[in-house]
């Protein structure tokens, strides 16, 4: 298992050094201009900003979140499960067909009463 | 990685090579996508710098290095540095689990006074038996990058864009992960290689028991996945942030979205994300529905016997044979490209309610319908 992941460690160590090494380079090498006040400001569109940057941000992502956490462990099940059930076909197949359709039938109802209570429309 | 010195050193320069091919490809895609939607929109785009404007590349590296690296003063230092470096890890490692061509095989040699023995390289950095599961993993840790810019670059905008970007990536996820589901259930097995190596021949197939071939056709993924193809190609141009789906950068509303604060080689590093990721998804596709690097009707045998029976050693044709492969991949791969850099000048962008409506709306139960029926048809087919 160490052996397999290996490349993709080192992979990684290559990837951060080359990203961290050009951020750096490129400090050295790019022009300096004196800052001012104005040009320190938070890019807004001509104007100076107004309200303090935290912004409250809309319950809605956080609902998203949560709904893609329900969904997403779904898919997780359903992975293993293809390869279990194509190995298991002619004995197991029917009994893991209905097992996960029961499964599927639940979370679908999840995402049909999700649907029914708005709790997917932006508005 | 391998045993002796010769194996990890050629390990290691794989390693080194097929990241900095994958980050080389950036300017090129840039400039095709400048010289794209140029050509699309009549107009003539970079063409004054070198034959056809390719020097462009060469300039625009220049000046990334000599810009000014501006931090804003609300900005979080550490973070707003590091958000470019988390943001290329992701796509950087997907791209290292994808199988590009055939293995080559090395017989015996002698080198510096002692023989090296028979090694076997494949031309991908790491070979995974859960490749896909791996890739999937790896690739959705790219929201982490974009929300790390938006908070750290202290902007209104910058935030706004960002939280879009993931309740996008993260929607979009689904779709993306029960497309393939159907696939799954036809190949069995998470393998990569073993999908591209499944997809050989002409298309095979059991009718309620019986085998079936269809010489023809290939054996390709699309034409038992038609559906699952289509959602899979839309997930993934929302889950590169690219038109129509680039509501996370809509300049019309949030000037750049998450890396408005942002310029110079830390904008660069965002763009290698980016098109990372495109690359990912179009190689995914490409291994999914398009057989991989497989050509139709040509087997690796038979391309690796006649360069053997034309004089080659059994090295240098099984060198050239991947190199054959590789070539092929490469085309579908940029046909891909090419593809996403067509939609991007040719769709409107969708409206952010539109966007999510489509994904949990539209794409999800056609995804799970999708699976209901290939498990439903295989179960049938095989049964007989």
């Amino acid at each position: 298992m160490i052996q397999q992941l290996l490349p993709v460690l080192i992979l990684f160590v290559v990837v951060i050094a080359f990203g961290t090494g050009m951020i750096l380079l490129t400090t050295l090498t790019g022009f300096k201009v004196r800052a001012t006040q104005a040009k320190e400001n938070p890019y807004e569109c001509g104007v100076a900003g107004q309200a303090p940057n935290s912004t409250q941000i809309p319950v809605k992502f956080y609902l998203t979140a949560i709904s893609f956490i329900l969904f997403d462990i779904e898919i997780v099940f359903l992975y293993p499960w293809t390869l279990i059930y194509r190995e298991t076909m002619p004995e197991a197949g029917l009994y893991l067909l209905l097992s996960m359709g029961f499964f599927l039938f639940v979370l679908v109802f999840g995402l049909f009463y999700e649907w029914k209570a708005k709790a997917l429309e932006w508005d | 990685m391998g045993a002796d010195q010769f194996e990890i050193a050629v390990n290691l320069l794989k390693l080194i090579v097929i990241f900095l091919a994958m980050v080389q490809l950036v300017p090129i895609l840039v400039w095709a996508e400048r010289r794209g939607s140029a050509f699309i929109q009549n107009r003539l785009g970079p063409n004054r710098v070198g034959p056809l404007g390719l020097l462009q590349l060469l300039a625009d590296a220049i000046k990334f290095i000599f810009k000014e690296q501006f931090i804003p003063a609300n900005a979080k230092p550490f973070l707003f540095k590091a958000a470019p470096v988390i943001a290329l890890v992701p796509a950087a490692l997907a791209f290292a689990a994808i199988p590009l061509s055939t293995p080559v095989e090395v017989s015996t040699f002698e080198l510096f006074g002692r023989a090296w023995g028979p090694y076997v390289f494949e031309i991908q950095t790491v070979h995974m038996n859960v490749g896909i599961i791996y890739i999937l993993g790896v690739s959705s840790l790219g929201a982490y990058g974009l929300l790390t810019a938006g908070w750290a670059s202290g902007n209104k905008y910058s935030l706004l864009g960002a939280l879009r970007a993931c309740a996008q990536m993260v929607s979009y996820e689904l779709a993306l992960g029960l497309s393939i589901v159907g696939a799954l259930i036809l190949y069995g097995t998470f393998s990569l290689n073993e999908m591209v190596q499944l997809q050989e021949g002409p298309l095979a197939f059991a009718w309620f028991g019986k085998q079936v071939t269809v010489g023809w056709l290939p054996n390709w993924g699309i034409i038992f996945q038609p559906l699952g193809a289509v959602l899979f190609l839309t997930a993934a141009f929302a889950e590169s942030n690219r038109l129509p789906f680039d509501l996370p950068e809509a300049e019309g509303e949030l000037v750049a979205g998450f890396h408005t604060e942002y310029g110079g080689f830390k904008m660069l590093l965002f763009f290698m994300g980016e098109y990372g990721h495109m690359l990912v998804s179009s190689a995914l596709f490409v291994i999914f529905f398009l057989g991989g690097y497989g050509i139709p009707f040509l087997t690796q045998d038979t391309v690796f016997q006649s360069l053997l029976n034309n004089g080659f050693s059994p090295t240098v044709s099984s060198l050239l044979t991947s190199l054959v492969f590789l070539i092929s991949f490469l085309m579908k791969v940029f046909f891909f490209l090419w593809f996403f850099i067509w939609v991007r000048w040719t769709l409107p962008r969708f409206r952010y309610d539109k966007l999510m409506d489509l994904g949990w709306k539209t794409m999800l139960p056609w995804g799970l319908m999708n699976l209901f029926v290939t498990a439903i048809a295989v179960y049938v087919m095989n049964r007989g």
